[in-house]
């Protein structure tokens, strides 16, 4: 637009050659936007297609069966339960102190600038690489808890939670490494849902003379139940997925048990430690369980998109 | 109006000592516990961040020497040996990651902001993205894997690309769209009163302007990928040796020589470990801190 009108505007009109170029580029950019609808096709697709072999075959045998020797029998049964158990414990504590911690950064406990540092702090969290957290949880975790473990199951070991001893890796170092990648998902989307009250229902409930604590119980905290639901289920589903820090520490046992000290599996540990030296047939199983983790994560996280996009368009004590 | 009566007019009356804020009261007393709970759980929720970056300078520390950087892993029962080729694969892995997943994002995320934002193709798109960033990155791994490892016929660099541009282009196109809607609108306007066509507008108005925000969300994304593991092991592998300028061969990375050295029964293989750990995390944290300075310093604007 460097040449001058006679009238000394730099205003013109676009000439051909720009209005094609526009229509090139508005095209690329349709084009792009619906290949990310594609790429999700293509993921199902192309892990669908891997898996269909072993699908044909065994049917959903291997969804009920725990054997396993890499000719026969293929089942994952064991990896599904501790996928979930493991993701449940995981979640369960990681909601506890994410909550937790939006109330605390929301409701004036403590000077604005505190608030801006425990919340970076946070969201560092989110930053270390899963694999560092597996290496982590190796050397500093497992110690760590090993004293107390051994006197649960000393003391209580008739309760079917503590009715093994940890050998080193096993389901509750896991989940509490789960715990602490999932909180700052927690923390972040309910730190949201919480801000998104409006002040003037905890105002109301304040003149009503509530203390703070039953503002926040009676009054917030059911306000934005929506959001603090989707944020849980949308970390369920970054749980159910989540693979190093899982592979390295929950020991890589098909083990049904009940005992959290117990060493068990998930699905996508068994695909990553097992991928590497697998024969053709334990391949494609290995994407069968990829298949049955993806359709998992895929509903999940369906539904906690789904119950934040409502928490967002219906927002819970708003004026009419 | 009715008529009160004195009886009920006493029901009515204020319990003024309940208004009192003692903790003698159950209520008070209730509320400043609860206080301390919450106070409590949230530092406890930064001990772990705290524990972590201390074992990370104490024990990552012990080898941190400029052979680390320039020799080859050690195999077993060895002494020595740094991550200087895996240091280099990383950053070869991650520049093919971002190579595919920035144009990707940002043209996508160009659509959705200008020239289609409430069209049903937008709504779709955005959900699709959102789906996308809850997808575990092991599948990214085995998708890659199935694409472009079973067609090439080896582990490669690209493959690897292609698993981490899949977990990048959500991050990038939805922080991407967001700092493209925040350009504001009299600066557009101007552009198309001048007779700019609308992509004009966009190449030279929107996108340098949404640039400090797009930025961001291309560090928070590059971030991720670089400590990714699990989609490597099924794409990128690991190799002893250095680099080729044959792209097309197993390449190493830090995150897969952590977690391969992690089970190792020997000491001087663990400390390695930590000491890629602490390479790795430095330059993921100085990612995050960089792209959170800056959208400080754009919101300031």
């Amino acid at each position: 637009m460097s040449e001058q009108a006679p009238d000394g505007s730099i205003a013109r009109p676009p000439t051909e050659r720009e209005l094609l170029g526009d229509r090139a580029f508005r095209g690329l950019t349709f084009g792009f936007a619906w290949f990310t609808i594609l790429l999700v096709v293509l993921i199902v697709g192309a892990i669908g297609w891997q898996a269909w072999p072993v699908l044909q075959r065994f049917g959903a045998d291997p969804l009920t069966s725990d054997k396993w020797d890499g000719k026969e029998n293929f089942g994952i049964q064991p990896e599904i339960w501790g996928t979930v158990y493991s993701s449940v414990i995981g979640v369960g504590i990681g909601s506890l102190l994410g909550v937790a911690v939006a109330i605390f950064l929301t409701q004036d406990f403590i000077p604005p600038r505190i608030e801006v540092f425990i919340k970076n702090v946070v969201e560092l969290l989110a930053a270390i690489p899963s694999v560092v957290y597996g290496l982590w949880g190796i050397f500093v975790v497992i110690p760590f808890i090993r004293p107390s473990c051994e006197w649960l199951h000393g003391h209580l070991g008739w309760v079917p939670f503590f009715g093994t001893r940890l050998s080193g890796p096993g389901v509750l170092p896991a989940a509490l490494v789960l715990a602490i990648m999932v909180l700052p998902t927690v923390s972040a989307i309910s730190r949201d849902a919480i801000a998104a009250v409006p002040p003037k229902l905890r105002e109301a409930a304040y003149g009503l003379g509530a203390t703070r604590w039953e503002a926040i119980r009676a009054v917030i905290l059911p306000t934005a139940s929506r959001g603090i639901y989707g944020a849980i289920i949308l970390a369920f589903g970054r749980a159910l997925g989540e693979t190093m820090a899982l592979a390295m520490l929950v020991g890589n046992s098909s083990t049904l048990s009940w005992s959290v000290f117990s060493p068990a599996n998930t699905l996508a540990a068994l695909i990553a430690n097992k991928f590497p030296e697998s024969s053709t047939l334990e391949r494609g199983m290995l994407m069968y369980a990829a298949l049955v983790l993806l359709a998992i994560t895929l509903l999940v996280n369906l539904a906690g998109t789904v119950i934040l996009r409502r928490a967002r368009l219906f927002p819970q004590g708003a004026a009419k | 109006m009715s008529i009160v009566t004195a009886e009920q007019r006493d029901e009515h009356k204020v319990d003024l000592p309940q208004l009192e804020k003692s903790l003698r009261h159950v209520r008070t007393l209730n509320s400043a516990i609860m206080t301390v709970v919450i106070g409590g759980l949230s530092v406890l929720a930064m001990v772990p961040l705290a524990s972590v970056l201390w074992m990370l300078l104490r024990r990552g520390s012990e080898r941190l020497s400029l052979a680390l950087f320039t020799e080859l892993p050690p195999a077993a029962g060895m002494s020595g040996g740094g991550i200087g080729n895996a240091l280099l694969g990383t950053l070869e892995v991650v520049a093919i990651a971002t190579l595919i997943s920035v144009p990707f994002g940002i043209l996508a995320a160009v659509f959705l902001a200008e020239f289609g934002p409430d069209t049903k193709t937008a709504s779709a798109v955005r959900f699709c993205a959102k789906l996308l960033t809850g997808l575990p990155s092991i599948l990214a791994g085995v998708f890659a894997y199935g694409l472009v490892v079973l067609t090439t016929g080896t582990f490669s660099a690209p493959a690897a690309g292609v698993a981490l541009a899949l977990l990048m282009i959500p991050t990038v196109l939805l922080t991407a769209e967001e700092a493209i809607r925040m350009v504001p609108a009299r600066m557009r306007e101007a552009a198309l009163g001048l007779g700019a066509t609308r992509t004009q507008m966009v190449l030279r108005v929107t996108l340098p302007t949404a640039l400090p925000g797009i930025l961001t969300g291309v560090m928070l994304a590059v971030a991720r990928a670089a400590g990714e593991t699990a989609p490597l092991l099924f794409t990128a592998l690991f190799t002893d040796y250095w680099l080729t300028a044959n792209v097309m061969e197993p390449t190493p990375s830090l995150a897969v020589l952590i977690y391969d050295f992690s089970g190792s029964p020997f000491p001087n293989q663990i400390e390695i470990a930590w000491a890629a750990s602490l390479v790795l995390v430095f330059l993921v944290l100085l990612l995050n801190i960089g792209g959170q300075v800056l959208t400080r310093r754009h919101l300031r604007k």
